[in-house]
């Protein structure tokens, strides 16, 4: 009963906040019953085709409502499982512990984990109970949100849009037959070449909270905001589209720092209630930000690819290519939400 | 006085009751300086636990507390999950085999609990977190055991002492968790985890207050 008054009030397509994830999931397994398969309790999104023997398996897990990421992301030449938890809350210990059991084909796991302070509480929790049964665990945190400070006084940064690029980028090397080591090795330097900043227009709304997560007046915009919608750098008045992009853009390049002559990927992402159009203005304006700077956006990727549920707004992520990114980006990709080359 | 593995159950439905009433006040606390879920995901966790406790409630508290951590690992999620789980397990494997539990056996299983969740969760005392609540809690109620006092005045300190320390988070900034992006802007909030551990002691109080001193409850 008081599902249905929620679920009205809220004006969300959703039966009640409690079944929202399981429905969405039978959803994606009906939807994609030739690339994935869906076990419940634990919830884990599993690849078809059995663990390739020898290959390392990619596993990645995080709250749900950023999809496609990350279920979205499980098929040939990307993840092996994906482990999705509450909406906005980290996956317990039992799904990540499943699933690694199910994709390992004997070369080991690879986890990978966005930085907050849940997520790796529970991957540390699960790989205990993985390697308690024998299977090797290695894990690698991304960490490219230049919004916020990283420090010792902090919970370090957050892990936004390199994600995915990695999970991709990855999961091409592990159907290569990379090794444990070499995919971990991998990961690492992906992460730690990407960059990414961020910024929202309007709030999102977590079903179960039932309300805004912040107020935003009409005219303003959060720079550098998270994708759960955590405050950010700086409230602002609203400004074009070409000025936000060259905020968000300029702040990247100048944190790794990006040099004239890097070749990126230029990833342009929106945050769930933003259109593609907009999309495309944005990146209109990171491009000619960075033809300016000498940098070239030698890769795209622009669309909703990780998102904040409906929370309008978008994400800049820039990846510095060498040849190995760049061979593993355009291997062949075939998932519910990216596919190329097959 | 030994506690009984029926005492501790009661803590767990009260508990569980108080989580279930604060829900939107503990969501209310960390939408403020973290991502407001809080409440949300210890009240699925401790809705979870009345479940998966029934079958053991006769069994003994190490048993009993272990599966309130297994519980909570496997349904709170965020950094509640690990954190609350890993205490209940902690301290259920200090109890393990144990249906008569002393005064000092339950001060033990509970510094057990804390150790875990800071070898967990990383935090030090002044980080804002459920340590700063937790920590002279359980400091107070060892002292006060071995000062001679029964477990339920021990334990009725300890509440007093979690509620300072929760209190006391409120001037501190944040070092740990989502809160700690905030920086200054975390000051002035009372941290939400402190306040749940804050609960948890509380109710564990109020379990062992109400048995007349003297009479012992039968377990299997």
């Amino acid at each position: 009963m008081a599902d249905v008054t929620t679920a009205t009030r809220l004006k969300k397509l959703i039966n009640s906040p409690e079944s929202e994830v399981k429905d969405a999931l039978a959803g994606m397994a009906a939807a994609h019953a030739d690339l994935i398969r869906v076990e419940y309790d634990p919830n884990v999104i599993i690849r078809k085709d059995p663990p390739k023997k020898g290959k390392v398996g990619l596993v990645s897990g995080g709250g749900s409502g950023h999809e496609p990421m990350h279920g979205g992301y499980v098929g040939l030449g990307m993840l092996d499982a994906a482990c999705p938890g509450a909406v906005f809350t980290s996956p317990t210990p039992d799904q990540m512990a499943r699933a690694t059991k199910a994709v390992d084909g004997g070369a080991g796991v690879l986890h990978v984990v966005k930085n907050y302070t849940g997520d790796i509480m529970n991957f540390e929790m699960a790989a205990e109970l993985a390697r308690g049964e024998g299977a090797k665990v290695n894990a690698v945190i991304t960490n490219d949100d230049v919004a916020v400070q990283d420090s010792l006084y902090t919970a370090g940064r957050r892990g936004v849009g390199v994600t995915v690029l990695l999970e991709k980028v990855v999961g091409g090397a592990a159907e290569a037959g990379y090794d444990l080591e070499k995919a971990t090795a991998l990961a690492k330097k992906v992460n730690a070449n990407g960059r990414s900043m961020g910024m929202a227009l309007t709030s999102c709304i977590v079903p179960a909270a039932g309300k805004v997560t912040f107020e935003i007046a009409d005219d303003e915009m959060e720079l550098g905001i998270g994708i759960h919608g955590e405050p950010g750098r700086e409230r602002t008045k609203l400004r074009a589209a070409d000025e936000i992009a060259e905020i968000l853009t300029s702040t990247v390049v100048k944190d790794l720092p990006y040099k004239r002559g890097d070749e990126v990927i230029a990833f342009v992402n929106g945050m769930g209630g933003t259109p593609l159009i907009e999309l495309y203005v944005v990146a209109n304006a990171v491009n000619r930000y960075l033809q300016k700077e000498g940098i070239k956006p030698a890769r795209w990727l622009v669309g909703s690819y990780i998102t904040s549920l409906e929370m309008a707004g978008c994400s800049v992520t820039l990846l510095k290519l060498d040849a190995e990114t760049t061979k593993f980006w355009d291997a062949p990709v075939h998932t519910p939400a990216l596919r190329w080359g097959v | 006085m030994a506690v009984t593995t029926a005492q501790l159950v009661d803590w767990l439905e009260r508990y569980a009751g108080v989580i279930a009433e604060q829900k939107q006040y503990l969501t209310g606390l960390d939408a403020a300086i973290g991502d407001g879920d809080h409440g949300i995901n210890m009240d699925r966790g401790f809705q979870t636990v009345l479940v998966k406790i029934e079958p053991v409630k006769n069994k003994d508290a190490g048993t009993l507390l272990k599966t309130t951590g297994m519980a909570l690992v496997g349904s709170v999620g965020g950094a509640g999950g690990p954190l609350y789980g890993t205490f209940f397990l902690r301290a259920g494997a200090a109890l393990d085999g144990k249906s008569d539990v002393s005064r000092e056996d339950l001060v033990s299983a509970l510094e057990a609990g804390l150790k875990g969740v800071v070898e967990r969760g990383k935090a030090n005392l002044k980080d804002k977190t459920m340590v700063d609540a937790l920590t002279p809690a359980i400091a107070r109620a060892k002292a006060r055991v071995q000062e001679g006092a029964s477990i339920g005045e021990a334990l009725s300190s300890a509440a007093e002492a979690a509620e300072t320390g929760m209190k006391g988070t409120i001037p501190l900034k944040a070092l740990k968790g989502r809160a700690s992006y905030l920086g200054d802007r975390s000051i002035g909030h009372q941290d939400p985890g402190a306040t749940s551990s804050y609960y948890m002691l509380r109710t564990l109080s109020e379990a062992l207050a109400e048995v007349p001193q003297g009479a012992k409850t039968a377990t299997s």
